[in-house]
């Protein structure tokens, strides 16, 4: 029987409502554990490779030099799927025995895995960390600004797969922009716009005339790729001076970048990372301790109800759709104005999705989506560090790396995430 | 304050839903506004707070005509609304609730929390503004709505059908609070279609039937007059039949237990027989697992565990099919969404469990003289008001749907009769025609098993009543067991005096 007294106690109304549970195994994040603990053994233990990997972790300007780690290839294999068997086995134990794991058991796994993975690359060669990281926030940017664009616009109840079309149509404007006014700033705001109209269109399809949001979606992802692409090959190829920005200029932060190992990832970087740090902790206090995302929460969860208190559900959507687009626009900017320097044809790459997927890998959350973001970032970095280095693996493999581990991520190791209840359902008023 | 509707007509394209209906509210004094599902109550509730806009009619507040583009406008004039499917959201605290939509005038969530403590403490709520609202029961959840409503300084206080998801206890304790209101000189609109609680507490009544008043009731009045008042016809509010004939079909249920997603037992450790030619009743308030008990039975909740046998046979484990054909007639709680297909005709949703197969299909494809021919049939067998055979079912009123699934249920063999919340929405017409269909399959000597929320029709069908409470079942108590007894059942208390044995139906023949 349950724990509550006996129902005279108290009126009945007060107690809250609770049923006995059965006790339920889950065997899915052991299994997967152990899977990917066999995959380690048979590539560090049986595949091993000889000799010695130099992990360098050291800048040139840090306060102090960490000397480059000089691992054994064969032994730190060993040792790392030692571990792995380790954290594998509490797995199953803390199933069997119905015991709650905190969040320290995939990120323990996912950091000794990853170790183990770069030794075993890096046989005979050397690894640079701090580049690594440096190109894992690099990557990372772009998905972080499309994944607040996504955590906004379905907080507030309309599902943005639009992203994508977010992202290119703000880093094409931003580049011609730019390019035409030879000023940086007034390129990043342009890229801005031209996402906030992305946005529009899309609010004004789901919000206003009831279409389904992620037709309304696919459809501008596909239209803006085929007129940036029209644009490019009609304007920019024969005007390339509309198509050479200028790049925003690198700000170092005194002292901060001298941090090891992460102070030149993280402080060496262009105005618009900046703006990421900042933006991304305004969002999550917004949302959960402002009137703004008070409302904003409301209409993407219980429209009907915030309508009942006297709140404009469709213009609050509307503007709140646009703003998301205003942020993502920022990550469109990024591309040409700071990562690349000039627009080239569907530079975004699928990019949006991933970030939809960070949204829904961080739980609606902007910062959880930040960290899911990185972790696509990173998976992509060091398919590019491994590339660079001449990894055992094939190349084609290791593009794969951030997908692969997008649907790992998205379908395995999340718990049951609930979206907002109201998202992608269009609002209608007799 | 003083309320005036006057004139007030609204149309949804050909239906009149009120059709100039006038009404006046005092202050101090509860007016309850009475009437079948459909007859327009909700709608014109929804004019006066500004969800919809009236197309004919004035409001008056205190004699000044009033204009309401939005709920917001009614608010600020002072009228709250405690509505039938609550304007909660789930994942917001009680405090975030009240707050929403009133960040400044209430002074942020603070100012949210002391007013919520306020007026909890005022009215002996004792509510938490710190608590999820989806952890809430819903009975707190009402509080809560009520809460939102004073927290506005509402005059009017508007509650939609409000004891529609109350056990009885909850019922008299809402009763308690809105005498406690209008004592305190609010004006108060009480909209149900429960007669038992008109009669407890209204100063004044009006009926309203498809859209109109049909004229102001007293409480001291019948619950048959005010009935016939509101279906406009002499009506039969009790059931009639005979006492059960006893037969040997029998299904018994043993240990069922049933997990939902997250590990939570909703249907635990049920027990329990139904024997042939009696109608065991499932009382309970909505949400203690009736729903999932009956899915169980017919095949429809993965995780189950126990046994249910029909007539020695094992259902439990068996595909929803395999039980089916066993002779499984099932009722489903939402006519809409699991019995019917709305954009399929009438013809067509008759057969929808007999696609494979003589007499319907003959080598993979329908035979449409016979489909026609066995609609045309069932048509006219249970009163189907309809244009014809092809009219979609979607188009319907719920009391001719419910008939179409009656009558797709019904019109084979069956061994065994489950029926969930087979007259919700229905109109009183319809609620006889249902019952006495009941009352047929229990004559014809099978077991009927019969969920219900609502307390009249549980004593009115039942041979035996089985009350569940959390999953479990609280008691199997025989028909004549006092409504007092029932409601404290419903609270999760198990009856006084226990019957000798729960599963043996000799108890309730008597009745």
């Amino acid at each position: 029987m349950t724990t509550q007294q006996p129902a005279e106690v108290q009126p009945a109304a007060d107690e809250r409502i609770e049923l006995e549970r059965a006790v339920v195994k889950h065997w899915k994040a052991p299994i997967s554990y152990a899977v990917l603990t066999a995959v380690s053994f048979i590539l560090m233990v049986l595949l091993a490779r000889d000799g010695l990997a130099r992990l360098r972790l050291a800048s040139g300007g840090d306060f102090f030099q960490i000397p480059d780690a000089l691992l054994p290839v064969r032994a730190t294999g060993v040792v790392v799927v030692v571990l792995l068997a380790l954290l594998t086995a509490f797995s199953f134990w803390a199933a069997a025995t119905v015991r709650k794991v905190g969040a320290w058991l995939p990120v323990v796994f996912g950091i000794v895995f990853v170790v183990g993975f770069l030794v075993w690359a890096g046989a005979g060669a050397m690894i640079p960390i701090p580049g690594l990281l440096f190109a894992t926030v690099g990557l990372s940017v772009p998905l972080i600004f499309g994944a607040m664009g996504g955590v906004i616009s379905e907080r507030a109840g309309v599902v943005n797969i639009a992203i994508e079309a977010q992202l290119l149509g703000g880093a094409f404007t931003g580049a011609v922009v730019a390019s035409a006014t030879g000023s940086t700033i007034v390129g990043v705001f342009a890229a801005m716009v031209a996402s906030v109209l992305v946005s529009m269109v899309l609010a004004v399809f789901a919000i206003r005339y009831f279409v389904e949001q992620i037709i309304v979606g696919v459809v501008l992802n596909v239209l803006i790729a085929g007129l940036t692409n029209f644009f490019y090959s009609s304007v920019l190829t024969d005007n390339p001076a509309l198509n050479s920005p200028d790049r925003l200029p690198r700000l170092n932060i005194p002292l901060l970048e001298n941090i090891p190992l992460i102070g030149p990832a993280l402080f060496n970087q262009t105005a618009i990372v900046y703006a990421m740090y900042l933006i991304v902790p305004l969002i999550a206090w917004g949302l959960f301790k402002t009137t703004w995302g008070l409302r904003l929460r409301a209409i993407g969860e219980h429209p009907l109800a915030a309508d009942t208190v006297g709140i404009n559900v469709p213009r609050l959507r509307f503007w709140n759709v646009s703003l998301a687009g205003a942020v993502a626009g920022l990550g469109g900017a990024y591309f040409t104005l700071d990562s690349n320097g000039a627009f080239t044809r569907e530079m975004t790459a699928g990019l949006g999705y991933i970030a939809l997927a960070a949204v829904i890998f961080g739980q609606w959350h902007p910062i959880k989506a930040t960290a899911a973001a990185l972790l696509f970032g990173f998976a992509s970095a060091l398919q590019q560090t491994l590339g660079a280095i001449g990894s055992p693996v094939p190349s084609e493999f290791m593009l794969m790396l951030p997908y692969v581990i997008t649907i790992l991520a998205v379908a395995g190791f999340i718990g049951q995430s609930r979206p907002p209840a109201a998202s992608g359902k269009p609002y209608r008023k007799q | 304050m003083t309320l005036e509707l006057k004139g007030i007509t609204k149309r949804f394209g050909a239906l009149t839903a009120n059709d100039h209906i006038d009404l006046e509210v005092n202050a101090g004094e509860i007016h309850c506004l009475l009437g079948e599902n459909g007859a327009g109550k909700s709608t014109l509730m929804n004019v006066l707070y500004g969800l919809y806009q009236a197309d004919e009619g004035q409001i008056l507040l205190d004699g000044e005509v009033q204009h309401f583009s939005g709920p917001g406008d009614a608010m600020r004039a002072g009228i709250g609304m405690v509505h039938q499917h609550f304007m909660l959201i789930p994942v917001f605290t009680v405090a975030e609730n009240v707050l929403l939509g009133h960040e400044k005038a209430l002074g942020g969530l603070s100012g949210a929390k002391q007013k919520v403590r306020e007026i909890s403490d005022r009215f002996g709520f004792h509510i938490d503004p710190d608590a999820k609202i989806e952890d809430l029961p819903v009975g707190v959840q009402q509080r809560v709505e009520i809460i939102k409503a004073l927290s506005q300084d509402a005059k009017v206080l508007v509650f939609d059908e409000p004891t529609a998801v109350l056990t009885p206890r909850e019922t008299d304790e809402l009763m308690a609070i809105m005498q406690q209101l209008r004592d305190e000189g609010t004006a108060i609109v009480f909209i149900t279609h429960k007669l038992r609680e008109v009669r407890a507490i209204a100063d004044r009544i009006t009926v309203i039937r498809l859209g109109k008043v049909v004229g102001e009731a007293s409480r001291e009045d019948s619950s048959n007059e005010l009935a016939s008042m509101m279906v406009g016809r002499a009506v039969e509010l009790t059931v009639q039949k005979s006492p059960p004939v006893l037969t040997d079909n029998i299904v018994e249920i043993r240990g069922l237990t049933v997990l939902d997603a997250i590990g939570q037992k909703v249907v635990n450790d049920v027990s329990f027989d139904v024997r042939g030619g009696e109608v065991l009743c499932i009382a309970g308030v909505q949400g203690n697992g009736q729903t999932e008990l009956t899915e169980a039975i017919i095949g429809m909740q993965p995780r189950t565990t126990g046994s249910i046998k029909l007539n020695g046979l094992e259902l439990q484990g068996k595909s929803v099919r395999e039980v089916l054909d066993s002779g499984v007639g099932f009722v489903p709680e939402d006519r809409t969404v699991d019995g019917l297909v709305g954009d399929f005709t009438i013809a067509e949703n008759l057969m929808l469990d007999r696609y494979r197969g003589e007499p319907f299909v003959r080598v993979g494809s329908i035979d449409r003289a016979v489909r026609d021919e066995f609609a045309t049939e069932k048509l006219d067998a249970f009163d189907i008001r309809a244009q014809g055979i092809d009219t979609h079912v979607g188009t319907l009123s719920g009391g001719n749907q419910q008939k179409v699934v009656l009558a797709r249920e019904l019109g084979r063999p069956l061994s065994l009769f489950v029926a969930s919340q087979p007259t919700r929405g229905l109109d009183v017409g319809s609620i006889e025609f249902v019952h006495s269909q009941v009352i047929a399959s229990r004559d014809a000597g099978i077991p009927v098993i019969v969920v219900s929320t609502e307390l009249d029709e549980v004593v009115g069908l039942a041979d035996r009543i089985a009350v569940m409470y959390r999953g479990g079942v609280v008691g199997v108590v025989p028909a004549d067991t006092s409504r007092d007894t029932l409601g404290l059942m419903m609270a999760g208390e198990p009856p006084a005096a226990a019957p000798a044995d729960p599963t043996d139906p000799s108890e309730g023949a008597a009745a």
